[in-house]
């Protein structure tokens, strides 16, 4: 502690509420890549503010309030330039398939792998889930089983062609996700797929 | 110190001993560091280890950088957080269901940089994922945004 007296005295004036320099934040709300903008509620014990259009600031006034405003030209890169630097590339996903009623995957499967194996090439420590989906026909508890058993057999193939295991996860999302919107109760081939979620 | 080694080398021999844990798969790891430059590492209980690429996150680690610092890091749930330099960032919770993509993601930016891209966890349940500093607290509802804090 190089300076335990002010140390003591931040301390007190935290204790009493009225700290001379509050912490100051500044909270950027960003497009996403496809130009779409999400929502962030930002709160402190002055107040709050909602964050829902491209670029919209919040930012800690010398009061200690939350003051809204839009991020200057330039800021964003002044200030996060290193963030956003170091930001790790965006996961991709590949969608696999297999033959009907085999263990083999379809031709399109096939250069599907390859573009995987491609991509995890090009990325730094690349790790992977493989997550198994599966279409509407039958229950929530017997999908989850069958898409996780269908995570877990590419999984191993994926292995034998090198991959290590460690990289490796493996998720059975069951019914939730359908590629494709279906009647329940329908099967559907395009629905019953095993994804590669790569990071 | 040497009760947590012991402790450590227990947890490790019973693991071995009845086969629960594969060494050195994803256990316990949350994420993973797939970009640092400069100086980097992680807090674990007491610890510090340097951090590279490559190098896995648990639940409630900190994330340290220099002055010439910086890293970014992909959770099993597609979040990237990224920090640059003169950053501390606590990850003091994470859970994900990979089956249902509920779970809960705290992370507190106690200084400096932060860019987030939220994920699996963000965009099941709205109220999942905040992101606090020494002042505030972010709700978080499916987005990209960046935060800095400091005096």
């Amino acid at each position: 502690m190089q300076y335990p007296h002010c140390a003591a005295l931040i301390s007190i004036a935290l204790i009493l509420g009225g700290c001379a320099t509050p912490n100051r934040d500044l909270i950027v709300l960003l497009p996403d890549k496809d130009g779409k903008v999400g929502t962030v509620v930002v709160q402190n014990p002055k107040g709050g503010t909602v964050l829902n259009t491209a670029y919209a600031t919040a930012r800690t006034a010398p009061d200690g309030s939350i003051q809204s405003s839009q991020a200057a030209q330039g800021e964003v890169k002044e200030m996060f330039g290193d963030a956003l630097g170091a930001q790790p590339p965006r996961p991709i996903s590949f969608m696999l398939y297999f033959e009907s009623g085999t263990d083999q995957f379809t031709e399109q499967s096939k250069l599907e792998v390859k573009r995987l194996l491609a991509e995890m090439g090009r990325r730094q420590a690349p790790d992977i889930t493989v997550i198994g989906h599966t279409d509407l026909v039958g229950s929530d508890p017997s999908n989850d089983t069958l898409s996780l058993q269908r995570a877990e057999r590419v999984k191993s193939i994926l292995v034998g062609m090198g991959i290590s295991a460690q990289r490796i996860l493996t998720a059975g999302r069951g019914r939730r996700e359908p590629l494709v919107s279906t009647a329940d109760g329908s099967p559907e081939a395009r629905n019953r797929r095993v994804e590669i979620s790569v990071r | 110190m040497l009760v947590t080694h012991l402790a450590a080398i227990r947890r490790i021999a019973v693991a071995f001993v009845f086969g629960l844990v594969p060494l050195a798969a994803w256990a316990d790891d949350i994420a993973q560091f797939k970009v640092t430059k400069g100086t980097v590492y992680v807090e674990r209980g007491g610890q510090r280890l340097v951090a590279s690429v490559g190098t896995r996150l648990q639940s409630t680690d900190t994330v340290v950088t220099g002055a010439d610092g910086s890293a970014g890091i992909a959770f099993i749930d597609n979040s990237l957080l990224s920090v640059g330099p003169n950053s501390v960032l606590a990850i003091e919770r994470y859970a994900f269901n990979s089956t249902t993509h509920e779970g809960v993601f705290d992370t507190t930016l106690r200084r400096g940089t932060l860019a987030v891209v939220s994920g699996k966890i963000a965009k099941q349940s709205p109220e999942a994922m905040k992101v606090r500093t020494p002042s505030s607290i972010l709700g978080v509802r499916g987005t990209e945004f960046l935060v800095q804090t400091g005096h």
